[in-house]
Order: C-alpha cells, then structure tokens, then sequence
C-alpha cells in the first residue's frame, strides 16, 4: 500500500474517483448519476473479472455468480434479518469470497478451458440452487418495502448513499487491480498466465495463488450486486444471475485490453455510453447481446490486445504511466 | 423397482440421442483443439428447424434430417470461415472467446424474434409396452436414429478418403500438410460434421421434449460432461459416455427434482476431470 501511494497511477486512480463523486453531488444531477452508477458496476465487474482473465489468463463466464449471489446475501439479510445496509454489504462480501476461495479449491484443479466450462456450470448450479432456496423466494424472488430506505433518510438521499457506496466499490476494485499488478502475488499471476507449469517448477504456489485471485476477483462484484440490488428492492434468479452481464463484463475487459487497469476501466465507461445510446435508438434494444457479441468477436478477431494495446503501440511512453 | 428399470432403459435411449450431440462436440475438440461454444446453440438451431419444417411446411419430422443434416453443414463451414479460421494453433482460450462471441449473437438474435417461448413438436408413435410400462415410439426411433447416424459418422471417419483426411489431421497438422492434406479445407468439413451432428440431434431431442431458444445451454453442458466422460477427440467414445450419462439420469430421475439433475452432472464433469486431469482416456488422445 505504502509503494502505491507514491506512484502516480495511484493518484490518476483518486482523481477518477473524485470525479465520480463530484459531478453528479455538485450539480444534483440524477440523470447523469444514473448513468455513471450503472458505469461504476460495468467497472467493478471489468476489473475483478480482469484479475482473472488478464492476469492469471483465466477465463471466467460465471463471474456474475458472485454478483447475484452478493445481491441475494444482502437483500435478504436486510429484508429478512433487518441488518443494515452496510453489514448486509459487508456480509455479501465476505460470503460471496469465501464460497468462491472454496469453489475455487475445487475447479482451478481444472486448467484453461475445462475450468472455462465449469463456470458455466457454476451459473447452472447456484442457479439452480438459488430457484429451489425457499428462505430466498425460489424463482419468485425477493421484494423488499420502501421502508428499509428509511434509515438511510429516505428513497431520494438513499439513492445518493448507494450511488457513493458504488463509487467506492469501483475504487476498491480498481485500487486492488493496481494494487495486485505490482506486488509478488500479482507477479506470480501474471507468471502463471504466461506459461503455468514453468511458473510452478520457478516456485510459484499455483493452485494457492489462483483460489486467492478467484476469491478476490468474488468480493466486490458481491457488494455491488448488493448495492444494486437493494437499489432496486427486487431481487429474483432470472435478474440476478443475467447471462448478458458477465458477457458484458467479458466484452468489456477485451474492448479495453486484458491486463491493464485503466484499459478496463476505459471499455467499461465506452460500452456503457455506447448501449446507453443504443438502447434509446429503439432498434437496437432488442438485440443487446447480438451488439456484445459482434463486438467481442470483432477484439478477438482484429484486436485481441484491446484499445491499450493499440494506445501502447502508438504511444510507448504511456506504458511508464497508464498501468 | 420395476419403475427404476424402466426409468434407466429410457435414460439410455435419451443417452445415445446425448451421446450423438457430443460426438459434434468432441469431433471439433480433438480434430483442432477448439471448443465449440455455439454448439448449444446449434443443437437449438436444429429443434428449430424441425419445428418450422414439420409443422410450418408439413414435412415429417423424420424427414427434415436430411435439410438439417445438409443446413448444418453449411452453417459449420460458414463458423469455421468467420471465428474458427483465425484461431487454428492459437490458445484455446481465444477460440473459446470467438465460438462464444458468434454464440452470443446467434442467441440475441433467437431470443430477439422469438423471445423464450417454449415450443414442442407433437410426435405420435406407438410405444413398446413392457409390463405396466410404456416406452414412447419417439424415444426408441430417436435412439435407433442416433445409433444409425453415429455409426454411419464412424463408417465416414475409418472407410473413406476424406474421413481418413480428417483423422490424419487429428493426429498431425504439420504432417498432414506435408503429405499433401489440404488441412484447412479439411478443418472446414470437420466443423461443417460437428455442427450437422449438433444439428440432427436437436432434432432428435425436438421429438422427444418441448424447448425454448435458451434450452441450448443444459445441452451444451451435457455435451461436455459425456465428452469428459467418453474422452476428448474421441466419438465412438462420446456416444458410450452418452449412455453412460443417459444411465444415470434415468437412475437419478425417480429421486431427484428435474431442476436438480444438471447440477449433479455438472459435479460429476467436475470431479471426473478432477479425478482424471485431462479425461478418463486421456491415453487415447487422437484414437480419432
């Protein structure tokens, strides 16, 4: 933590934050705050998504499990439990981590692609689970009153509360990211993702190292599922567990380039301005995934390095700065 | 006890029609080292198909194999040209990305015009009576079908020239090449099969229950837990695997609510590559 505060990447990172949460507060602006909210879970789940995929060469499908799983964990314990929001949050976190450090034990046995598959089937099995769960509704869902807003002042301040708690999520998330990068363990993932077997026989504790990355890469998805969740006071498995959203987080991670924190966070606020302008253009609403999916193919096909890829190309000396 | 018995001879004849879907699968794995993510998709295609054949145009549901078989072709080679080309010899995970890309758009498109409305073919046979028990005409027909098609695949594969092509690509591409294997041309046909076996399985499975444009998915996972189960690149595998699974759906059915059987499959995929890093026979990699 101390070697980050002096680097400047560090502070680019504050700044960004500090924007977030100045030009929506100055201006009370709402509309601009809902855009940037729904950016701010684009970025979490990028980035945590990208500990994985761009440093450990992992790829995940699933990685909306842990934000639906999150989003469950904290509707529940408030609705069900009167926990407040923060506990709930901070429960959300600490279970979702927890439950992916021992999955994770399990299927990062599995190497490349067959670990791949098996977090597809991750999604079908807690899906499963969750619409056969009674305590949480089954396929019915959650519904929780207007009331639980009250402690927070109120729906209208209680929006502002959740927009800054999403505010702070991203910051973590893009702090870890940053944070990881240049430490040993982030070495060791990095190592990993380049050739497994030589990182192991060079003393890297891979399976332990992976379940770390699995379990961290769970956390904060887990809290801004709750964070959205409890926005929207509704909460049921189709929603949660939304096929579109970790595609899109993919998606995002490929437009900005894997491995790089500020490429993620770049392709998370472009695609998020980009579907906010198709989505209102009518035609285009009904074909969401159709868009990701030209997209992404359109990175693998042409670009597999993402837009930092060709900013480094073009500019090397972004490379000492832009991590 | 008899009703177990019954339970798991219908699970076989589901398992074959099982184990022909993920001779598709397992054809691309092991010929390229690409994993078809649209496969799923494909077999929807198929059911599709099936669907707007026998009841838009009135064609027999048995006979709309032959327009599948021949559109699923076509549709693998026109895969191979747009995601699989580019990423022969590349990381696996890159074509993962790409088949899932291609996946995506195809299930944005389906769920687009068609929204996740479940549809069902109405397929009356007489059934074979056993006992109090009756096994639906569609389930056996569907099995003997897939029986005949995964044979006439392997027939393909060890009689014929181009088949010999195929397996030979398997086992070597640079060496394929040197004698004289036109490899991509030969990768677009292994392609064009695995997504025409996709194909015709879904429509196989079209007879025998209802789906929806998302019903690709629980497929697609049972197609990779019997090619776990049967070994990778290996077809007359994936079919025992298929039988192998359908066993155990059928052991599991009676027991168990329906929602329940993919998540212990899925376990199952878990621990047998947990168990057998690399597949149960992984030995016979390239037994193409």
């Amino acid at each position: 933590m101390a070697a980050m505060v002096t680097r400047p990447f560090f502070w680019i990172i504050t700044l960004v934050v500090a924007a977030f949460i100045l030009f929506p507060a100055l201006g009370d602006d709402v509309q601009l705050r809902e855009s940037l909210a729904l950016a701010t879970i684009y970025i979490t789940l990028a980035s945590s998504l990208n500990l994985m995929l761009g440093y450990a060469g992992y790829i995940n499908f699933g990685s909306i499990v842990f934000f639906g799983l999150g989003g469950y964990i904290c509707v529940w314990l408030v609705d069900a439990h009167h926990w407040p929001l923060l506990a709930s949050l901070l429960a959300a976190g600490i279970g979702v981590g927890a439950l992916a450090f021992i999955f994770g034990l399990g299927i990062l046995r599995l190497r490349g692609p067959f670990f791949a598959l098996s977090t597809i089937g991750i999604v079908e099995g807690v899906q499963a689970f969750v619409q056969n769960f009674e305590p949480w509704g089954g396929s019915a869902g959650i519904y929780i009153s207007p009331e639980v807003f009250t402690p927070l002042g109120g729906p209208g301040r209680a929006l502002w509360v959740i927009y800054f708690g999403l505010v702070a999520t991203m910051g973590l998330s893009l702090y870890l990211s940053y944070g990881i990068k240049i430490s040993k363990f982030g070495l060791g993932l990095l190592a990993i993702g380049q050739n497994e077997d030589a990182a192991a026989i060079l003393g890297v504790p891979t399976p332990r190292y992976k379940a770390y990355v699995y379990s961290a890469s769970a956390v904060l998805p887990a809290v801004a599922g709750g964070l959205y969740f409890f926005k929207s006071a509704f909460i049921q498995p189709s929603d949660a567990f939304d096929l579109s959203l970790s595609t899109e987080a993919l998606v995002v991670a490929m437009l900005g380039g894997q491995g790089t924190v500020t490429g993620v966070a770049i392709g998370a606020y472009l695609y998020e301005e980009l579907r906010g302008y198709l989505l209102v253009s009518g035609t285009f609403s009904h074909f969401q995934l159709v868009i990701s999916g030209v997209l992404l193919l359109l990175i693998v096909l042409f670009f597999p390095s993402g837009l930092m890829g060709f900013i480094y190309s073009r500019f090397p000396r972004t490379q000492k700065v832009l991590e | 006890m008899l009703g177990i018995i019954a339970s798991i001879i219908d699970g076989v004849l589901v398992g074959l029609v099982y184990g022909l879907s993920a001779m598709g699968l397992t054809l691309i794995w092991g010929v390229m080292d690409v994993i078809n993510l649209t496969h799923g998709t494909m077999i929807v295609g198929g059911m599709f198909a099936l669907y707007f054949l026998a009841t838009g145009l009135g064609v027999p549901p048995y006979l709309a194999l032959l327009p599948v078989l021949v559109g699923g072709f076509l549709a693998g080679v026109a895969l191979y040209w747009l995601a699989v080309h580019r990423m022969v010899g590349r990381p696996p995970l890159m074509s993962l990305l790409s088949t899932f890309a291609v996946n995506l758009v195809l299930i944005g498109i389906g769920t687009g015009v068609w929204g996740t409305a479940l549809f069902n073919v109405a397929v009356s046979l007489p059934g074979v009576s056993l006992g109090r028990y009756t096994f639906p005409g569609a389930h056996i027909l569907a099995a003997v079908l897939a029986a005949v098609i995964a044979a006439s695949l392997y027939l393909f594969l060890h009689r014929t020239r181009l088949g010999k092509a195929v397996r030979a690509v398997a086992n070597n591409r640079e060496a394929a090449e040197l004698v004289g294997i036109p490899t991509t041309r030969v990768l677009a046909v292994t392609v064009g099969c695995g997504v025409a076996l996709a194909g015709v399985s879904g429509l196989l499975i079209g007879t025998l229950f209802p789906f929806t444009v998302l019903s690709g998915d629980g497929y697609q996972l049972k197609g990779f837990v019997v090619t776990v189960l049967g070994g990778f690149g290996n077809p007359v595998g994936a079919l025992l695997g298929g039988v192998a699974l359908g066993l155990l759906e059928g052991a599991v059915t009676p027991f168990v609510p329906v929602s329940w059987t993919l998540v212990i499959e899925f376990a199952l995929f878990v621990l047998v590559l947990i168990a057998f890093p690399g597949g149960i026979f992984a030995s016979r990699r390239g037994a193409l």
